[in-house]
């Protein structure tokens, strides 16, 4: 049977046909929805970790206990996850370990670009690479196998083009005849000291020699002999675009980015007069094919940044451009926080209060944009906090008391309640805000242990964030309502003052929360147009659901209006109005 | 079946629905016996910022991009949103664009207004584009909120697939309380 999937639908299948039995993994775009959809396959257990560390850690467990088990992370996860991967390599598997990278030329919902084929020769340990949803899912089963039959885990690298593009899929059936798990002791493979990992490092590159070599025999690596006059060596999406835009070149189509197969290289270079390589990102294969001593051209004509696209290789090929139209002059639409938002108001008294900074990834670093202005920086996941710290090191008394961390309660459990440790540890003048909404809302509300559900739907503990800080040390922790401006204005400008690590803790729910009972949807608001001054000081947060209208004839300056279908009734502009102008629709 | 590859845009605001629609159209496209790739951005587009989905279909479909300049067919579900994504299409391409303005944040907060005459600028380098009354009809139909099969009704008659693979991809994937409804103001675009 047929089925139009996404890249991340199908490398869920694959994990399913391949007879995987735990998926483990912290959302993150482009990578969020494969383990949306190994929950659909009730042979895999599927869960949300803290962070991608404790993702592959859960993994590796899974995998020495005897069965498969996949691991997913967008690609700066695996910055976090780097730690156990290093050391894995070494260990090997028992049952088979896939970990996902799924990389984000473009930086479409990132904050870099970072190449993670890098990792894969940095960890050594083989990396596949599909080029549409049926590889997807053909390629995460086959690299539960190679993760078995060459001992080691098996990285797969997608990008957001193949993640989030959907294509035709065969669908097959679970494999039955895997081993049942159980307990064997091995410490000469699973325990990493010195004496042992000696042994295990020479085996490691054993492997790679070996993949390197059987690398040119697979299936996935394939020599398509077309116009001898320009051959391409290319994988993944640009693969499909190298035969868009150029349909005569011959290629070598690499499933696996590394290790690379050598002798299919050499033999692809010998059989065409000019060799290129279409790869996105880094020279990854470019500098390995120079360094075998094969000339090739590659990024001389692409860039180092962004994606590729159909259009920009014509354009390196120097390929006439489409006859497209003129790009129209026309006001920008970026994103915006939702209507009701509880994070608004937070954002709006910061700037008032002239607050620097210091932010963390989220919905909520947003903040940064007009009008709310109020975020001064934002690295990674959990920086806020020890950045808060470092920057109390340096500046004057004064200037210290402006220092707020802001975290998202999802990123302060992944990364940040390390800093908050250090932070009371070292007691830095700081004050840091933890935004609880009760879901990881930017990448599609995922539940966490801030809303008490599982990824299964099933209802766990949920965090008590002002019992947690206190058992950190933390001696001045406030709860507050952040839709109650006088309070949160309040509360903020006396925990600024205050020369001592303090934690602010924002008390509602993220409005697209769909549980029932958490968030409820109040009356909603409108504006008295006869009140209204036309003074705009409502419009200053920015809320999706007001609309200035500016006057006709009438001589008058204009009024707000609010959109009774978008407004929730959050009370936040209400606060704002000077003139009583807003209230509940009647 | 011929080797050309079809390209269609689907663009507009996020929160629309416009990925279901782009879902519908890859599923009548399957469903007719193409080859179909579909290709979209999502995470931050969520947010309420300008979303592009690129659907093709043909024999063999390589890239999920429609490249640059190469658009059959663009389908807008905003007037703005449509004229951004005119340099998408090929030239004599097609426009079929629904009439609604949503305002963006810029507009919302009083500093530049709703550009003016997007219609004539679609005109002009378009002409004889289809403007559709998306919401209008919907209402007509039963649900203000079926304008997305209104526009799905009227780009089907301007593609080569037969009319029962659309309703077939209807049945699938719309709803069963919502279905009647969708399948009349379905008919009332194709009508177009």
């Amino acid at each position: 049977m047929k089925e139009i999937l996404s890249g991340n639908e199908a490398i869920a299948r694959g994990a399913f046909e391949a007879g995987c039995r735990v998926a483990c993994a912290y959302p993150g775009t482009p990578s969020t929805e494969i383990l949306e959809n190994t929950i659909t396959y009730k042979e895999i257990d599927s869960s949300w970790a803290p962070n991608e560390k404790v993702a592959l850690e859960v993994a590796i467990g899974a995998s020495f206990g005897g069965g498969r088990a996949l691991c997913t992370m967008k690609h700066v996860g695996v910055n976090v996850a780097a730690d156990p991967l290093f050391t894995l390599s070494y260990t090997g598997v028992n049952g088979g370990l896939v970990l996902v990278t799924a990389d984000d030329p473009e930086m479409h919902s990132s904050q870099n670009e970072q190449d993670n084929r890098n990792y894969a020769r940095f960890a050594k340990v083989p990396m596949l690479e599909p080029a549409d949803s049926r590889e997807c899912k053909e390629f995460t089963r086959l690299a539960f196998e190679l993760s078995e039959q060459y001992d080691t885990p098996v990285m797969l690298r997608t990008t957001t083009r193949i993640s989030h593009s959907k294509s035709l899929v065969e669908l097959g059936e679970r494999v039955t005849d895997l081993p049942e798990p159980k307990l064997v002791k091995n410490a000469a493979k699973l325990v990493m000291l010195p004496g042992n990992a000696r042994l295990r490092h020479p085996l490691v590159e054993e492997r790679m020699a070996q993949l390197s070599r059987d690398g040119s025999t697979m299936a996935i690596n394939r020599l398509e002999m077309r116009d001898k006059a320009v051959g391409i060596i290319t994988s993944g999406v640009c693969y499909q675009y190298v035969r868009e835009v150029l349909p005569t070149a011959s290629t070598l189509k690499l499933g696996m980015v590394h290790p690379l197969p050598h002798d299919l290289i050499r033999e692809f270079a010998a059989k065409v007069e000019t060799l290129y390589v279409v790869e996105e990102l880094d020279p990854f294969i470019e500098e390995q094919v120079r360094a075998m001593g094969i000339g090739v051209t590659g990024k001389e004509i692409f860039s180092l940044c962004g994606e590729l696209t159909p259009g920009r290789i014509r354009t390196a090929f120097g390929l006439p451009e489409a006859a497209a139209s003129p790009a129209e002059k026309l006001p920008g639409r970026p994103p915006n926080m939702c209507p009701g938002c509880p994070h608004r108001g937070v954002f709006f008294v910061l700037n008032q209060l002239k607050a620097y900074v210091t932010g963390d990834i989220g919905c909520y670093t947003l903040g940064f944009m007009p009008p709310l202005s109020a975020m001064d920086t934002c690295i990674c996941m959990g920086a806020s906090v020890g950045m808060a710290t470092g920057v109390t090191k340096v500046v004057s008394k004064e200037e210290q008391k402006r220092v707020v961390a802001v975290i998202g309660d999802a990123t302060f459990r992944h990364t940040g309640i390390n800093g908050l440790l250090d932070m009371v540890h070292n007691q830095a003048p700081a004050t840091l805000v933890i935004l609880d909404n009760r879901i990881t809302a930017m990448t599609g509300r995922q539940d966490n242990p801030a809303s008490g559900f599982t990824l299964m739907d099933e209802p766990t503990s949920r965090i008590d964030f002002p019992l947690l800080c206190k058992a950190l040390g933390v001696r001045h922790i406030r709860v507050i309502n952040p839709l109650d401006l006088e309070q949160t204005r309040r509360v903020l400008q006396e925990e600024m003052n205050r020369p001592e690590p303090s934690v602010i803790i924002t008390d509602k729910p993220c409005v697209l929360v769909k549980r029932e009972g958490v968030f409820q949807k109040g009356p909603v608001y409108s504006v008295e147009v006869e009140t209204c001054t036309g003074c705009r000081a409502c419009l200053r947060i920015g809320c999706p659901a007001i609309e200035w209208r500016p006057a006709g004839d009438g001589g008058r300056k204009g009024t707000a209006w609010i959109d009774p279908l978008v407004c929730t009734g959050c009370d936040v502009c209400r606060q704002l109005c000077k003139f009583d102008a807003i209230g509940r629709a009647k | 079946m011929s080797g050309r590859i079809t390209n269609i845009l689907l663009v507009g605001v996020g929160g629309q629905g416009i990925l279901l629609a782009s879902e519908i159209l890859s599923e009548t496209c399957m469903l007719a016996g193409f080859d179909v790739k579909k290709s979209e951005i999502h995470g931050k587009s969520q947010r309420g910022g300008s979303v592009v989905s690129h659907v093709r279909y043909g024999r063999q479909v390589f890239s999920p991009l429609v490249p640059e300049g190469e658009g059959d067919i663009l389908f807008g579900f905003e007037l703005m949103e449509t004229c951004r994504s005119l340099p998408l299409l090929k030239p004599g391409g097609t426009v079929v664009a629904n009439d609604l303005k949503i305002a963006p944040p810029s507009v919302l907060m009083g500093q530049e207004s709703y550009p003016e005459g997007l219609e004539d600028r679609i005109e002009a380098l378009f002409p004889g584009f289809l403007l559709v009354d998306g919401q209008g009809l919907a209402s007509e139909a039963g649900n203000p909120r079926a304008a997305n099969t209104v526009l799905l009704g009227a780009v089907s008659r301007r593609l080569d697939i037969a009319e029962r693979y659309w309703l077939e991809a209807l049945e699938k994937m719309v709803p069963k309380k919502a279905l009647e409804v969708n399948k009349q103001a379905f008919m009332m675009g194709r009508a177009l």
